[in-house]
């Protein structure tokens, strides 16, 4: 693991940054959270059996771990990536092909399609690394457009326009059969939680505050003896795997693969769900991730007109209210917390 | 992939001629765009991402101007005065509350824009494709140099934009206004104390930016067929111009978009299917050598 190799160089600089922060919350408690909410959410299912909650959920799941994959590089690493979208379809195609002409095992297409993403963002990364701020956004922007092109002119693999034609064959392993609602609700639910999981220990560990201090000052990491580059590109790749395991949920509750999953649009997406849910809690993409899938369905029952409609609602968050919903309750919590302090400590005077 | 026929094109004068022509053309096209956001990147400090709606605007309203009045200089000169007064209503109202604010909060707000202009353009105009075709002043016999075919209006495009670019080059080297524009992406805050709005100086530069895109539009419409979501393959495009030419620099943009146009004209022979790629390919080429782009300053 390379967070662990990096540990002793950079543990003394981590103590700079970040000084008497909010104790940081240990890996059992996350466990434990973490294994609520899938019982949680699979009880939501029994007692609520709907096909629609079932479609939602899995949807949810999906974009959830896109957007939360996007927020380690544009919250943490202050790389505002507008191509990521290119690893969402990236694994949705990888994945659909490998089942439907290899006849592999699902978990194998599964793990080989995660390899197979991380050497194109490892190569896509290096590439775009070099380039700072805006220029970053760009070049990542037209990777992604030459991925999209590639899926639509790439007629005999891709099936061009019309998407991954013909299904993708969902054989059932270790007992689990994805092919019944139940079980790839299970499934999608069970992946969200533990790629948030692990992400999040990822943001909590070393490697994630050498992440944070790139983003507020890379010269410094820079002068503390970090490869700044490295670091980077491996945040880069990290952030690539997690999106194509997104587009791979995505991919299995479709049953195939479409070019709008690697366009500019999933991408404009995923900076939406970051902006909407709230850059400054960890939970807040998926909290973005929530909202937009309320969204588009209350759009689209409504409207032919979506994109008009999602134009001015992202104007009235990004002109209007400015932060996303879970940066004000943040905010709330923390004005109460501070309120309580203060209580006590009158009290204490008194 | 078809070397054979690239071969036998390089090789023949008539095909040299008609694919230079054509690449000129989409590269000077594309130049009027890429000037304008780059010039607004300079200026601004700001990546405009609707830049491409711009240009689909202009070009619809040159296509109804034209309709309604039958005068394709009339078409030009209202899609350019539309897409201008357009640029300093969307400058004024929504991208000056974003100035100060990450990159991401543009970003977002340009791509609610896009959206929200791609539907009104199929609300207004209909979602289907939709073609101007020639004015009849230009439906002369093409003009022959040594064997390759020059449609009349090509000669006429080509003139235009060169004109335009010329006038651009005057604007910005030589008048008052030019000069503020220049200092004003120096220094802002002591352009502002030496008395000069420095607000009503980026909105100018919006305008500017935004007719140049307006005036591609219109200059598009007699070749190109109009839908709404026109906009994003000309931005795209127009992004690897600036990258590959340098940010901010208007010379670095002439020659991105010509060398674009080339690359497209004469990728389209060897590689029919591979043209978006051979872009990016040369662009990830350029950056890796020169990160700053071809003209830019090293950053």
């Amino acid at each position: 693991m390379p967070a662990d190799t990096m540990t002793s160089a950079i543990a003394p600089a981590m103590t700079a940054p970040v000084p008497a922060a909010a104790p940081r919350p240990t890996v059992a408690r996350d466990i434990g959270l973490a294994i609520g909410a899938i019982v949680l959410l699979i009880l939501l299912r029994l007692v609520w059996p709907s096909p629609a909650l079932t479609d939602f959920g899995i949807r949810v799941a999906a974009l959830a771990i896109f957007a939360t994959s996007l927020n380690l590089l544009v919250g943490y690493t202050g790389m505002v990536s507008f191509g990521h979208g290119m690893f969402f379809g990236f694994g949705a195609y990888c994945f659909g092909l490998i089942m439907q002409r290899l006849a592999v095992p699902l978990p194998i297409a599964f793990v080989v399609t995660i390899f197979a993403t991380a050497l194109l963002a490892l190569v896509i990364g290096a590439i775009c690394i070099r380039l700072k701020d805006i220029y970053f956004s760009f070049i990542t922007l037209a990777f992604q457009m030459l991925i999209y092109s590639l899926i639509i002119a790439w007629v005999p693999l891709t099936g061009g326009d019309q998407g991954l034609q013909g299904g993708i064959p969902r054989p059932p392993f270790l007992g689990i059969n994805l092919g019944n609602a139940f079980h790839l609700y299970v499934f999608a639910v069970v992946m969200l939680v533990v790629c948030l999981l692990v992400m999040r220990h990822i943001v909590e560990s070393s490697f994630g505050y050498t992440l944070r201090m790139i983003r507020d000052n890379a010269d410094r990491a820079t002068f503390l003896g970090i490869n700044v580059f490295r670091v980077r590109l491996m945040a880069f790749v990290l952030a690539g795997v997690f999106a194509a395991i997104g587009g791979m949920v995505m991919a299995l509750f479709v049953s195939g693969a479409y070019p709008e999953f690697s366009n500019w649009t999933m991408s404009g997406e995923g900076i939406f769900m970051i902006m909407m849910g709230g850059l400054s809690t960890f939970i807040g993409p998926t909290a973005g991730a929530i909202v937009l899938a309320l969204l588009n369905d209350l759009v689209t029952r409504r409207t032919e007109h979506h994109g008009l409609a999602l134009g001015i609602v992202i104007l009235v968050f990004a002109l209007g209210l400015k932060k996303g919903i879970t940066d004000f309750i943040a905010d709330w919590w923390r004005a109460r917390r501070e309120a309580a302090i203060e209580q006590k400590a009158r009290e204490t005077a008194a | 992939m078809d070397l054979n026929a690239l071969a036998t094109c390089l090789t023949s004068a008539s095909c040299l001629v008609t694919q230079s022509t054509s690449g000129l053309i989409i590269g000077l096209l594309l130049f009027l765009v890429a000037a304008g956001l780059t010039l607004i990147f300079g200026v601004l400090n700001v990546v405009n991402f609707t830049h491409g709606s711009f240009y689909m605007i202009g070009a619809y309203l040159a296509f109804t101007v034209y309709n309604l009045t039958g005068s394709y200089t009339l078409a030009v000169l209202g899609a350019a005065l539309g897409v201008a007064l357009f640029s300093i209503f969307f400058e004024r109202f929504f991208m000056s509350r974003v100035y100060g604010s990450n990159v991401l909060m543009q970003l977002l707000v340009c791509y609610a824009f896009i959206l929200i202009l791609d539907d009104a353009v199929k609300i207004i105009w209909g979602p289907e494709f939709k073609s101007m075709g020639m004015p009849d002043y230009f439906r002369q016999p093409p003009v022959f140099i040594a064997g390759g075919v020059i449609p009349v209006f090509y000669l006429f495009l080509m003139g235009m934009t060169l004109l335009i670019g010329a006038a651009l080059y005057a604007v910005i080297g030589y008048t008052r206004f030019g000069k503020v524009v220049r200092a004003a992406a120096v220094n802002p805050s002591m352009v502002s104390a030496l008395g000069i709005n420095t607000g009503l100086v980026y909105a100018a530069v919006f305008a500017l930016g935004g007719m140049l895109a307006g005036l591609a539009g219109a200059l598009a419409v007699p070749v190109r067929s109009l839908v709404s979501g026109m906009g994003f393959s000309i931005l795209i495009e127009s992004f690897i111009v600036t990258v590959i030419g340098g940010m901010g620099s208007i010379g670095g943009a002439l020659a991105g978009s010509i060398l674009i146009g080339l690359v497209r004209a004469f990728g389209s022979i060897g590689f029919p299917l591979f043209v978006e790629g051979l872009m990016f390919l040369l662009m990830a080429i350029i950056l890796v050598i020169k990160p700053s782009g071809l003209f830019g300053k090293e950053a």
